[in-house]
């Protein structure tokens, strides 16, 4: 089989410049076989979700607004190594690290915490890198539902740990679900 | 008498106007709603059951935008546009029968609001004016989109409106009236005109395209080219108006295609109906008759519109003059032919 006659999709047509016969060029067959391709799709099945009552199902690697993770006990997961900051492709990530007080035990998991964490959304690609470089499970793209939400501001889109630390009843929440399991 | 006789007109020219509207703001409907359907997709249906109440919702859009003039030399005219796009679409109707008869109070009525014995030259001579809206309002926008849309509309109507009379006259020759009626009664039965004129219809057809500014032959207001062609500078309820005159006369045209070709509003054994179940009951479901086929070409114009994409201009040219012309002259001759040959048979006694 030479190269020209391979087609990888199945659908290679070959064009040519052969005059049309009269039929063809009374056009009204090739309108007729329109037509009927048209009056086909009035029947097919509707692709529409219906948005707000139908919600369309979220892929298994689907990749949302960025959430830092608190432990079962309600402490901040992150210790501020920069190793997502490190990661990111689009450099969207800066922090602060800042030693922990003895009397902060109980909201951070590790002796150094970030003590700043800003993602800029309009540089992130939700790539997922940091997620994945991360040593403390502390950042998560895929188990995080949330959208951006829209903005007329560029500052808005500057999210610190305010935005993007996970909240603390969901904490405990996801804790009483774990201890019932 | 002649009181009685000049409120059942009324009545009649009300209820034609009235149906008219009705069927014009649902063709908006039914276009989106067929647009979507033949693109998979759902089309309205938020403002209430199926999306029945869009056009309504879209009517108050409209009235409630802003009343844009343009920097233009005439407002007069940039106002009477418009207008006669709307009332030559909506003058059409007179002239068409809806029905037979109905027995009401003693009384037959007739379902016409007049039965000239010229109806057919009424008819193109109202279409034709029709053409002077789109101009007017395209030059009195001082937009050169919208004058270019004008000009193509003015060009392509003109063109068309050649083969479309031609191929009518074969149609005439054939049922020897120009009275809408008379061609509806001709055609009782199944005796319908499309079986003897197949090509005559086909002009028609293509033409009547053309005449209402439909796909493919929308030049005149083709988007990607021309922004909105002659209706670019309109806004508030004169854009609607254009909108709606374009439905208008789509209805109107399907209706003249259903009563000139495919036998009007009557259906097999409507005689026997007439005589065995009653004159109101026939009727009735006669106008109900004209209406599925008047809804079928309806969708018909909306089903090619989502089907074959615009045609070039020098296309359109082509295709008017040096085809269908020539096709519906030749058509002419043919039928002219036939109709010799039985009259000679005729007079020979064969």
């Amino acid at each position: 089989m030479s190269i020209e006659t391979i087609s990888l999709s199945g659908r290679k047509k070959v064009v040519s410049n052969k005059e049309m016969t009269f039929i063809e060029r009374l056009y009204l067959v090739a309108i007729v076989k329109g037509l009927a391709i048209t009056l086909k799709h009035l029947f097919r099945k509707k692709i529409t979700i219906h948005y707000p009552e139908q919600v369309r199902e979220m892929s298994p690697v689907y990749r949302g607004q960025h959430m830092l993770k608190r432990d079962e006990q309600g402490r901040e997961n992150c210790t501020a190594c920069g190793l997502c900051a490190l990661s990111c492709p689009a450099e969207a990530i800066t922090m602060k690290a800042a030693e922990r007080k003895p009397d902060e035990k109980h909201l951070y998991r590790e002796e150094k915490y970030a003590s700043i964490y800003e993602i800029n959304m309009l540089r992130c690609i939700f790539c997922g890198l940091c997620e994945e470089a991360c040593p403390k499970d502390a950042i998560y793209l895929t188990t995080s539902k949330v959208l951006v939400p829209a903005s007329y501001e560029r500052e808005d889109f500057i999210f610190g740990k305010d935005k993007l630390v996970m909240p603390l009843e969901m904490a405990i929440k996801n804790s009483q679900l774990n201890n019932a399991n | 008498m002649e009181s009685a006789f000049i409120i059942e007109k009324s009545v009649v020219i009300v209820v034609v106007f009235a149906v008219t509207m009705i069927m014009a703001m649902y063709s908006t409907w039914a276009e989106r709603k067929v647009a979507a359907f033949l693109q998979d997709r759902v089309g309205p249906n938020r403002a209430g059951w199926g999306g029945l109440l869009q056009p309504l919702a879209d009517g108050m859009k409209l009235f409630s935008k802003e009343e844009f003039f343009p920097n233009t030399p005439n407002r007069f005219l940039f106002v009477v546009g418009p207008a006669i796009a709307m009332s030559t679409a909506l003058m059409t109707s007179a002239v068409i029968p809806w029905g037979d008869r109905l027995h009401l109070f003693g009384r037959d009525i007739i379902l016409q609001a007049t039965d000239v014995n010229i109806a057919l030259l009424y008819i193109f001579g109202v279409l034709s004016v029709g053409v002077y809206g789109i101009m007017i309002g395209g030059w009195a926008s001082n937009n050169k989109f919208s004058l270019m849309g004008a000009v193509r509309a003015a060009s392509q109507m003109v063109s068309y409106e050649v083969a479309m009379g031609l191929s009518m006259i074969a149609l005439l020759m054939m049922t020897g009236t120009m009275s809408l009626k008379e061609i509806s009664l001709q055609q009782q039965g199944m005796n319908w005109n499309v079986f003897y004129q197949p090509v005559s219809f086909l002009i028609f057809l293509i033409c009547s395209f053309a005449e209402t500014n439909r796909t493919p032959f929308d030049l005149a207001e083709c988007e990607n080219e021309l922004i909105g062609g002659y209706h670019t500078e309109y806004s508030s309820m004169k854009m609607g108006f254009y909108l709606f005159a374009e439905y208008a006369s789509m209805f109107i045209s399907a209706t003249i295609i259903s009563v000139l070709f495919f036998g009007g509003y009557n259906y097999p054994g409507m005689q026997w109906m007439v005589e065995n179940v009653g004159v109101n009951t026939a009727n009735l479901l006669g106008i109900a008759v004209l209406f599925v086929k008047i809804c079928f070409f309806i969708f018909f114009y909306m089903w090619v519109r989502w089907t074959i994409p615009r045609f070039r201009y020098d296309q359109l040219m082509n295709l008017g003059w040096r085809i269908l012309i020539p096709l519906s002259i030749i058509n002419i001759m043919i039928t002219g032919a036939v109709i010799l040959r039985h009259d000679i048979a005729a007079a020979l006694g064969f």
